[in-house]
């Protein structure tokens, strides 16, 4: 089988299938951990659940007030697609994460995972993408199924919105991957991370189109949050390119620039991890 | 009787100054707090920015049940909003040393982990209320001014019931997860809006069964001077603030239970 662990040498002719097989490894792992909490999925879709008709609500009743029947250029059945697939999405990027690597690093139990012979980006990357797929399976589809059965929704038209809109929820997963880690990378140099956390916590949903559609903001504003931050990335590009709401070159270049940043973040990881690892050493373990 | 509070007031005082003593932790936990709820009501200004009227209110009249539900959510959220933390209580076992005490289950758990760093949440809410007052024009009278009072301790109350009737539902299902926010934070955001833009099952079920509509949206109708969209007479605005009285006896009755219905973890 050829695993891979720090016991065994590695072996000597350097191939791609092995890294493959232990990325998908831990995947797997990662997608059977998240499939024991079962309680907590239901009670999760079940939030989601509610939160998507509050939302889908009030921004039915902001269209209802415009002139046009238009809110931020979004039709009714636009706004119903955009709050339903975006509750699910929300669980499948996991907006929201956890502390789990900061509380390894406070406790010290990170150490273990430094001596794996599997880089840690990767391994976390791995498990959390295992994660996302049993997301998609258990959160995703309630919140989007209640949507359908419930509301009048707005259906792609295009056929190459559905491979775009995969792509883009992937690079989506990626770059709040890479968000997260570097916010509890944090606790390599402050122990207590719940100031960040929290500042995590609220710039992703305000900045991210969970409040509110970002084009429900000043134009220019808008277009500063979604070329200098990542936020919109993570949610608000999905959703619109689900919604079919631009041209579809814009749709191309929105997920464009998701690709530069989660190109640019986990550049970052990589590179606070290697300083972290460092800092790590100082401590002394 | 004069000794009662006497183990409480202790029980405060060593909160206050075990959460005084992290400075940064805690100035980075007062000002993120504030900034949550600031954006809370940002929110409401931006859907405004987008249209005219939202239900038939303009942004002045909506402001006042944003104002109502920030300012009743903060100080319910403040005083028994950790409550929340049950759950860890139940999971663990560490209910036992709270049981064994000779004081009141509820509020021992509610002063062991006051957040003080809430606190500064709502004053931000009254600000937002008294704003949204001043820039309404209303007919200001005795039962109005009554009514207010009685308006923002009810829906404090109703709000810190909601907290506890769903925190209480870990002693049946411990891994419950998100369960209770779908009320508590949920119920913040319907009652932040305009109760006649939700509509069917959902309206009802929410405004009617649960309560929700009376914390806000009746008792600002009433402030206003306005009829009730939804035909409802004028008087239930007034009535409206008791109706969390009824709900904090049901919020209690399951706590009650619940606290029976616990069984330690064996250990």
């Amino acid at each position: 089988m050829g695993s891979v662990n720090a016991t065994t040498p590695p072996s000597a002719h350097r191939n791609i299938v092995p890294a493959f097989r232990t990325f998908a490894a831990i995947t797997g792992s990662g997608f059977r951990r998240y499939s024991t909490y079962r309680q907590a999925t239901v009670a999760g879709a079940f939030t989601n659940t509610v939160f998507g008709f509050l939302r889908t609500y009030v921004l039915l009743a902001v269209a209802a007030g415009t002139a046009t029947g238009l809110a931020g250029g979004y039709s009714q059945k636009q706004l119903v697609t955009f709050v339903w697939t975006g509750q699910g999405l929300l669980a499948v990027v996991a907006l929201w994460g956890s502390t789990e690597l900061a509380d390894r690093i406070r406790t010290g139990d990170v150490a273990s995972d430094l001596l794996r012979p599997v880089h840690p980006i990767t391994m976390y990357l791995a498990a959390d993408v295992g994660r996302a797929g049993h997301a998609v399976l258990t959160r995703f589809v309630p919140p989007v199924l209640t949507g359908l059965l419930f509301f009048d929704v707005y259906l792609p038209r295009q056929w190459f919105t559905a491979p775009l809109f995969v792509l883009s929820t992937g690079l989506a997963v990626l770059l709040c991957f890479a968000c997260r880690f570097l916010v509890n990378s944090v606790a390599y140099w402050l122990t207590d991370i719940r100031g960040p956390m929290i500042a995590w916590m609220i710039g992703s949903g305000v900045l991210g189109g969970l409040f509110f559609p970002l084009r429900f903001l000043p134009e220019p504003l808008m277009v500063a949050l979604w070329v200098a931050t990542p936020f919109p990335g993570m949610l608000q590009t999905p959703l619109d390119v689900l919604v079919e709401r631009d041209a579809p070159a814009l749709r191309g270049g929105l997920v464009a620039l998701q690709v530069m940043w989660a190109g640019l973040l986990l550049t970052a990881c990589v590179m606070v991890q290697r300083r972290a690892e460092r800092r790590l050493v100082i401590q002394g373990g | 009787m004069a000794d009662r509070p006497r183990p409480y007031l202790a029980l405060l005082r060593g909160q206050v100054s075990a959460q005084a003593s992290y400075r940064v932790s805690f100035a980075i936990d007062v000002g993120t707090n504030v900034i949550a709820t600031v954006l809370d009501v940002l929110t409401v200004l931006v859907l405004f920015r987008v249209t005219k009227a939202l239900g038939g209110f303009t942004l002045r009249e909506a402001m006042v049940m944003v104002g109502l539900t920030a300012l009743a959510f903060a100080a319910a959220d403040l005083t028994v909003g950790n409550i929340e933390r049950v759950k860890l209580y139940v999971n663990t076992g560490r209910l036992d040393a709270v049981l064994v005490r000779p004081l009141g289950v509820l509020p021992q758990l509610v002063l062991m982990d006051i957040p003080i760093r809430k606190a500064a949440r709502s004053v931000f809410g009254a600000t937002v209320l008294g704003v949204a007052l001043a820039s309404v024009d209303i007919d200001w009278t005795v039962a109005r001014v009554a009514l207010l009072v009685y308006a923002v301790l009810g829906g404090v109350l109703f709000f810190a019931s909601i907290f506890v009737a769903t925190a209480s539902v870990a002693f049946w299902w411990i891994e419950s997860g998100e369960f209770g926010n779908a009320f508590t934070y949920g119920g913040r955001e319907f009652t932040t809006y305009p109760i006649n833009i939700y509509s069917g099952w959902f309206r009802r079920v929410f405004a009617y069964g649960l309560g929700f509509g009376f914390v806000a949206y009746y008792p600002a109708l009433a402030l206003l001077g306005r009829t009730d969209p939804l035909g409802l007479p004028g008087w239930v605005g007034y009535a409206a603030p008791g109706v969390s009285v009824i709900v904090a006896a049901a919020a209690a009755a399951v706590w009650r239970v619940g606290v029976r219905h616990y069984r330690s973890t064996g250990s």
